[in-house]
């Protein structure tokens, strides 16, 4: 009996796919809906940015690092200034540490807000999108009171942060993290327990605490295959070891551990810590300067440096070698999206194409994060 | 159409000697021109503008506001801008069956309008087999969007067009079997024998008439919204994965017919459910004048079809979409069984009460209402919940 001839179908999903998350290539093998294979593509979105490094010195990659990763630019800005006083010894003033914390937490619930709004609406849900753009366009409101921008920051500075919190910032912040906790169980009912948003999200895209590890997946995505490991708790940086949170892991509820409902539910979950740190950031916040005394010819000391960070996306390393010049001799930035992008291939296999787009979405890939 | 055409013979407005034939010409092709220009179309165009401004509410925007009084003449202004465009034909493509898909679709969604019920007179054909005939014609719109999706020779596109013929074709079954509990008590396919065998109030509605037909019209009504491609069965289309599915080749006027196709669909869907659960154009006897009674029908069966349509525009703002196999197990492993079920309770029933069971209308409708109050509070306990006040003035 001779067998029907089929063949495998060669889709070319990306760079202009509208659920790509900007502009990242999969070549996908597939046997009608179901993929054989997904094999990412990257550098569409190179700009040599570490390379830039080196020719602008180290105040002024500041607004560059901005960059690195659109979405949460606060981590990235307090990753470059971390480097460098890491490098020349500098210390930061208290009230500037609690000014950047306040930053960068406001700026990891707008992150998380996207990606889960995001996710919602690859998923075909419309509705969650401008919930989620709307809460974290008052949160953009505040952050362009605190520094004047709204996406590429450039608020903080080697040494601390460019400016204290404006009169009346801190009652208005505070204001809106009232608002912000019941606006977070809303959007649970909203979408988050939906019985067809479940379906879709348990169970797809399993990732063992084993293949997280070897993969060095980081952020949110290591946490949902349920190992509790957060820069900010077992690596203190900056103020964290002052505040009380918790760390969300995921715990396989809805279906497997490690699948995308729990990537998802670790975001959720992490955006009611991040309001908890802000709440006893604003009330505790200390008094004093906010930006150390740098010199304008930042010149560190000849040696190199490693600094790691929990961004949005997780563990962010940056690592700086100076000669001693105005230069930085070489710079580098690890960050939590090109791990993602290497496991999407393993996962891939046997997934549907509409799972791909789940699983993109689940694993919070920022493309120029993935490029730099 | 006889008490019409023989009122207008008597009201004289032919002259003495009309001959019912011409008379009832002339109204048929008047009323067809009124239904297709005045009808079908623009409500297809209404329906984009007032579901933009559903969803702007339900999305907390504000959506199209700027042409015309609360933007209704958007409708319009994007009609003329995709007539304006250039309608790009790909090289590569099929050219004659990739030109012809989209009228196939308009074609599918033009057909049903002949036998739609208005009211007790305006009808332009009340076949013998009415419902077949209206369940049949829109499932031509599966032939235009196979068309569409493999003449554009683009891959997205051919995946759009199998997936929609997958899902059409399957879900065919389901509305078709949940059509048969209507027929088995009514004994009659035509819309206005099924109409005329309902009453005005709703406890002689079919929604009513036993638990079978309950959950028949629910079946129903979620495979008409799988036929349609609509959220949260919008595979064929779905953008986040293949674009634009079956469309994703197509532009200017041929991508609009696609669309007008989909909203007008919505239209049909909400008539077919109307006429054979709602009672469709059924209203008290108010007054002996067969205009009035025929004006007050045709806004009777309009305020049902339109809460439909509302109701499906507030499905495809709330609802994510599914994947296909989950979209075929749904078919397959519950709606068709359910369904013979359905078909077979009825004909039980209808055995054991063939005039039916004028108690359990009372009590379902009772139960209706219940269910409604219940709905509706938590609705207004949501909205409140979420009109929390905003604590500070965003645009500072």
């Amino acid at each position: 009996m001779s067998t029907l001839h089929t063949e495998e179908m060669t889709l070319n999903m990306g760079p202009q796919h509208p659920s790509t998350h900007g502009v990242l290539r999969f070549v996908v093998r597939a046997d009608g809906e179901v993929m054989r294979e997904a094999i990412p593509d990257v550098g569409y979105l190179h700009r040599s940015i570490e390379k830039i490094a080196e020719k602008v010195g180290y105040h002024g990659f500041m607004p560059y690092t901005d960059r690195v990763d659109y979405v949460c630019a606060m981590f990235t800005n307090q990753g470059w200034g971390m480097a460098c006083e890491k490098l020349a010894g500098i210390e930061v003033p208290h009230r500037g540490e609690y000014c950047r914390v306040i930053a960068a937490e406001f700026n990891r619930i707008a992150s998380h807000l996207l990606s889960v709004g995001a996710m919602a609406m690859d998923i075909g849900a419309v509705t969650p999108f401008t919930h989620a753009i709307r809460e974290r366009e008052m949160i953009n409101d505040l952050i362009e009171e605190l520094c004047g921008a709204r996406l590429t920051f450039n608020y903080m500075r080697i040494g601390g942060v460019a400016w204290d919190l404006p009169p009346g910032w801190r009652e208005k912040a505070l204001a809106y993290l009232d608002h912000f906790d019941p606006i977070l169980e809303e959007y649970n009912a909203l979408i988050s327990w939906n019985k067809i948003y479940v379906e879709r999200l348990a169970n797809v895209g399993v990732i063992t605490p084993v293949e997280a590890i070897n993969y060095n997946l980081v952020g949110p995505n290591l946490r949902a295959c349920g190992i509790k490991w957060d820069i900010r708790k077992d690596i203190p940086y900056s103020v964290y070891p002052e505040f009380e949170f918790d760390v969300p892991v995921g715990d396989g509820h809805w279906g497997k551990l490690g699948d995308s409902m729990d990537r998802y539910v670790v975001r959720i979950r992490e955006m009611a810590e991040s309001s908890k740190i802000l709440r006893q950031a604003l009330q505790k916040i200390p008094g004093g300067p906010v930006l150390a005394k740098v010199a304008r010819n930042f010149k560190p000391p000849k040696g190199e440096c490693q600094i790691r960070l929990e961004s949005g996306r997780g563990d962010m390393g940056w690592y700086v070698v100076s000669d001693g010049t105005g230069y930085p001799w070489r710079v580098h930035v690890r960050t939590g999206s090109f791990a993602a992008m290497g496991i999407i291939q393993k996962l891939s296999a046997g997934l549907m194409i509409a799972d791909l787009v789940t699983l993109i979405a689940s694993l919070d890939v920022i493309a120029p994060e993935i490029d730099r | 159409m006889e008490t019409l055409v023989q009122h207008l013979i008597a009201s004289g407005a032919f002259g003495k000697n009309a001959s019912p034939d011409m008379v009832a010409t002339i109204v048929v092709f008047v009323m067809s021109a009124v239904v297709f220009l005045g009808v079908a179309f623009p409500f297809a165009g209404i329906v984009s503008w007032a579901e933009r401004r559903v969803w702007a509410r339900i999305q907390s925007r504000v959506g199209p506001n700027r042409v015309g009084p609360q933007g209704f003449l958007q409708w319009l202004a994007d009609g003329v801008k995709h007539v304006c465009k250039e309608d790009i034909i790909p090289d590569e493509s099929d050219a004659p069956l990739f030109k012809m898909a989209p009228y196939l679709v308009m074609l599918a969604f033009t057909l049903p309008w002949a036998v739609m019920p208005f009211s007790s007179s305006l009808i332009l054909a009340d076949l013998n087999v009415g419902i077949l005939y209206m369940t049949s014609v829109t499932a031509l719109t599966v032939v235009g969007v196979l068309m569409a999706g493999w003449a554009s020779n683009d891959k997205w596109s051919l995946i759009g067009g199998i997936r929609s013929a997958a899902q059409i074709v399957s879900y065919e079954i389901p509305a078709g079997l949940s059509i048969f509990p209507v027929v088995l008590m009514t004994g009659t396919l035509s819309m206005q024998g099924i109409i005329r065998a309902q009453g005005w109030a709703p406890q002689h509605w079919f929604l009513f008439a036993n638990p079978f037909t309950f959950v028949a019209a629910n079946i129903l009504y979620i495979s008409a919204l799988a036929e349609g491609n609509r959220t949260p069965f919008d595979l064929p289309e779905a953008e986040s994965e293949l674009v634009a599915g079956f469309a994703t080749e197509y532009s200017g006027m041929r991508y609009l017919f696609f669309f007008m196709a989909e909203w007008g669909n919505l239209f049909i869907i909400g008539a077919i459910i109307a006429t054979l659960f709602l009672g469709g154009w059924q209203f008290p006897h108010v007054t002996k004048s067969v205009v009035v009674m025929n004006i007050l029908q045709v806004i009777t069966f309009n305020v049902k079809v339109l809460f439909l349509v509302f109701v499906s525009m507030w499905i495809r703002a709330t609802l994510p979409r599914v994947r296909i196999d989950q979209l075929m197990t749904l078919c397959w492993k519950y709606f068709v069984p359910i369904s013979f079920v359905n078909m077979i309770g009825t004909a039980v029933w209808v055995a054991i009460w063939p005039d039916g069971n004028a108690a359990m209308g009372y009590i379902m409708f009772a139960g209706a209402l219940a269910l409604a109050a219940v709905f509706t509070q938590r609705v207004i306990y949501y909205l409140r919940r979420s009109r929390m006040e905003v604590y500070f003035n965003p645009t500072i």
